[in-house]
């Protein structure tokens, strides 16, 4: 796995329903990623976002200019919700690292039938064989773990951290969780990211 | 204080396009911003929201574009500085205002802000607003990124004062919503109060003084034409004999490209960012370096246009393409593969782009389109409707969350082109079908440009029933106030409320009713009522915005759940459609995290199944 010193380029495409605090995880990211010393630019999809709509957002740390990501390109995927990793997995490459949630949040369509939500070891057996490397955890359970469901976006960011890919310190992102991320909620996602680390290890 | 207003030159923040773009405006001493919000321009104003009670800077939310200008244009007529901020649709609506002022000019400067939404993210067309730079002769600046956006727009005000003309100023979504490192500039000092100097020869555009005015316009665009040719933003890197002309994000796509391509030394990328007027001179200087040029843009041919025109003049016989079978598109949005693989077929390098992953075999996942949320009341208002009058009715719509009720089982949206086209359409439809006609319009909207269609209707006498969802919020945006709104409630003081109900009263429609969407049953008899009603009825449903009330953090109701007695009849999820309700192993569940207990599933279960979740929440 290449990573983002020395001059390369890694792009990381994040995608999440509409709420799980997608857009919150690729700010701390790209703060972390400037108090690092990172060029780092960030692109995100967000008009519906509460609507309950998918979530996409993309983050470039290195010297390329273009904030955006094309299919095929992502060195890695984080998926907040099985389902929509896998239908991001355009997004990635043979050599891509996909860090995803187990826990599955079918959308409405599904339960007016309109089409029926896949099995998620299905899931994770086709994002397995199509990519270098998957990190599947149920982040849920680990959020809830750390005190607070709506932290798993936290969990996965300790994941992501934990994999090394990017230059960034687990320190680094620790620090701006604590000044960026809602002062009621700090401790519980510090430790949501910590359980998140620990679970990539 | 606000984060934007940081007086430390050189800090580097981690902003948003959006936000950084207010900063610029800060830095540039304005002393008006009007608006009226639409994605992807929203979070610009909403800084200037937050930020004005701290710093003094007039912001308005604007009943709408066209009056947003106008404001505007009156405070760069008394000499302060003004930006006005609008997606590009917006500038539609402001045009009219537009043509004109820029024959009147400016004394203060005044920037207009249009953000365009290549590829259609949240708008309804993807027209491209540099046409109306040339349309109305106006000075036009496009960025490359957040932080080039800072600094252009103090340039930009710059540029207006110097001309006496505005300056539009455009982005796309790209820029709006992309974050990176900014690093602020100096704020200049901000005048708080103007003046008007009387010259009705000079300011009142009557036939003998347009004349006049329009000799003058000419006139400052040639000077503009200088000013571009000469300007920093048109800048020209590289010296190879491959010309390339790309603007805006495109030219970080390119940029990228010929580094990962290795051709960096072998081309000359010209980067319009003053680009009206279209800066031939430098064009042409440009093109007698190139043997052939690609032109790197999204949207329409703008620039592959005036290069050619300049090529033409210049005496240029190379190749010059951009638009066409092979190359870029008119439609959508670039990305950085697109335009390298582009790059490399147009100036034939051998490049392949490596195969994308077989997704053949991957199971077809259901589609997660945006919903109206859990207990949005105009999903209970759109069920009460069709119950009251059927299937077989007309339902032009408008623009907002309703337009989500497209969907089934909703189904409530039959017809829409744009900002309060359900009023004036519904006109059409009830007199050239015979078809029951019941629109569908939002309070902001409705004030916005659905007021002149309503008094349209009564005054010739049209047939159908208006339904104007007022959840007391312009809600798709991101919650921004309108004139309906009760600010006081909102703590903000020094504001005004218009009435929906007397608006509609006044302009004489002769059947108003208020409902609360929640009451299903009562709902349902109001509506009967209104639409059997000869003439223009008017329902108004009123209900708060669900994630408004929550950020409000109004008191909470208790969740439902389903109870035994559930026969799976399922009218809860097939006729509403509300993603709190999940179908698992055969049977109904309400997730009790989403609802919010609105009971209109409880009111239409025909087994009465469906009962508030019992003890403590």
């Amino acid at each position: 796995m290449e990573t983002a010193t020395q001059g390369k380029t890694a792009r990381v495409v994040i995608v999440a329903v509409g709420g799980q605090g997608n857009l919150l995880t690729a700010r701390v990211l790209g703060e972390a990623c400037m108090a690092s010393g990172v060029p780092v630019r960030m692109s995100e999809i967000h008009g519906m976002a509460q609507r309950g709509g998918v979530v996409e957002s993309s983050v470039v740390v290195g010297p390329a200019r273009s904030a955006i990501i094309s299919d095929g390109e992502a060195d890695v995927l984080v998926g907040f919700e099985p389902a929509e990793t896998l239908r991001a997995v355009r997004r990635a490459h043979k050599g891509t690292l996909v860090i995803t949630n187990t826990s599955p949040l079918p959308p409405f369509t599904a339960a007016i039938g309109k089409g029926v939500y896949p099995d998620v070891e299905r899931v994770l057996g086709l994002l397995r064989q199509k990519t270098a490397r998957v990190i599947s955890m149920d982040a849920q359970k680990l959020a809830r773990e750390a005190g607070n469901p709506l932290s798993m976006n936290m969990v996965l960011l300790g994941a992501l951290i934990r994999t090394g890919v990017l230059p960034v310190t687990a320190d680094a992102a620790r620090e701006v969780i604590a000044t960026v991320t809602k002062k009621a909620f700090v401790t519980e996602n510090a430790r949501a990211f910590d359980l998140g680390y620990e679970a990539a290890a | 204080m606000h984060k934007l207003l940081v007086d430390e030159p050189g800090k580097r923040m981690f902003l948003l396009g959006n936000e950084a773009i207010a900063r610029g405006a800060v830095e540039a001493g304005i002393s008006c911003a009007t608006t009226y919000p639409g994605t992807p321009s929203s979070e610009i104003s909403l800084a200037f929201f937050q930020m004005a009670p701290e710093n003094g800077l007039v912001f308005e939310y604007s009943v709408n574009e066209k009056t947003a200008l106008e404001v505007a244009a009156a405070a760069a007529n008394s000499g302060v500085r003004a930006l006005c901020v609008m997606k590009h649709v917006g500038v539609n609506v402001a045009a009219d205002a537009l043509m004109t002022l820029a024959y009147i000019g400016v004394r203060g400067g005044l920037v207009l802000l249009t953000a365009d939404d290549p590829y259609m993210f949240s708008s309804q067309n993807e027209q491209d607003n540099r046409y109306y730079a040339r349309l109305s002769g106006l000075p036009m600046l496009e960025p490359s990124s957040g932080d080039e956006a800072r600094r252009m727009v103090a340039d930009a005000f710059d540029l207006s004062e110097r001309l006496g003309l505005p300056v539009l100023l455009r982005t796309t979504t790209r820029i709006n919503h992309s974050t990176e490192p900014v690093t602020l500039g100096e704020i200049r000092e901000r005048k708080s109060l103007g003046e008007f100097k009387k010259d009705p020869f000079r300011y009142v555009a009557v036939p003998a003084v347009s004349r006049r005015l329009h000799t003058r316009l000419l006139q400052q665009e040639a000077l503009a034409l200088a000013l571009a040719n000469a300007s920093p933003w048109n800048a020209i890197t590289g010296a190879g004999r491959f010309g390339i002309v790309a603007n805006g994000v495109s030219h970080n796509y390119v940029m990228d490209a010929l580094a990962d391509l290795g051709i960096a030394d072998q081309c000359s990328v010209l980067r319009p960012g003053f680009v009206n007027p279209f800066p031939k001179d430098l064009v042409r200087r440009f093109l007698s370096g190139v043997d052939k040029v690609l032109v790197v843009e999204e949207g329409e041919p703008f620039l592959e246009e005036a290069v050619q025109a300049a090529a033409q003049t210049a005496g240029f016989t190379g190749k010059i393409a951009g638009k066409g079978l092979g190359l870029f598109s008119r439609e959508g949005e670039f990305d950085p593969a697109m335009v390298r693989q582009t790059l490399a077929s147009y100036f034939e390098i051998p490049y392949t782009r490596p195969a994308l992953l077989d997704v053949s075999d991957t199971p077809e996942i259901p589609a997660r389109p945006p919903n109206l949320c859990a207990g949005c009341g105009h999903r209970a208002a759109f069920y009460e409707v069709r119950e009251a009058a059927g299937p077989d009715v007309i339902h032009p719509t408008d623009i907002g969350c309703y337009t989500l009720g497209l969907l089934p089982p909703l189904s409530a949206a039959d017809f829409l082109i744009c900002m309060g086209s359900s009023v004036g359409t519904s006109c059409g439809f009830s007199r050239f079908t015979d078809r029951k006609v019941i629109a569908y319009i939002g309070d902001s909207t409705f004030f916005h440009s659905g007021i002149p269609g309503l008094v349209n209707a009564v005054f010739n006498r049209h047939n159908f029933t208006l339904v104007i969802l007022d959840n007391g919020t312009t809600a798709m945006t991101g919650h921004q106030p309108h004139p309906g709104v009760d600010m006081e409630a909102l703590g903000k003081t020094g504001y005004g409320r218009v009435s929906i109900e007397a608006v509609v009263r006044g302009v004489g429609v002769g059947h108003v009713t208020v409902i609360n969407p929640y009451k299903v049953k009562k709902s349902i008899e109001a509506v009967r009522e209104a639409i059997q009603y000869k003439g223009v009825s008017v329902i108004i449903a009123r209900q708060p915005c669900v994630l408004f009330a929550r950020a409000l953090k109004a008191p909470k109701r208790k969740p439902f759940r389903v109870t035994d007695k559930c026969n799976n009849h399922r009218l809860c999820v097939d006729r509403l459609g509300c993603p709190a309700m999940v179908v698992e192993a055969g049977k109904v569940r309400i997730n009790a995290l989403q609802c919010t207990g609105c009971a209109v599933c409880a009111q239409i279960c025909p087994e009465h199944a469906i009962l508030p979740v019992e003890g403590e929440e």
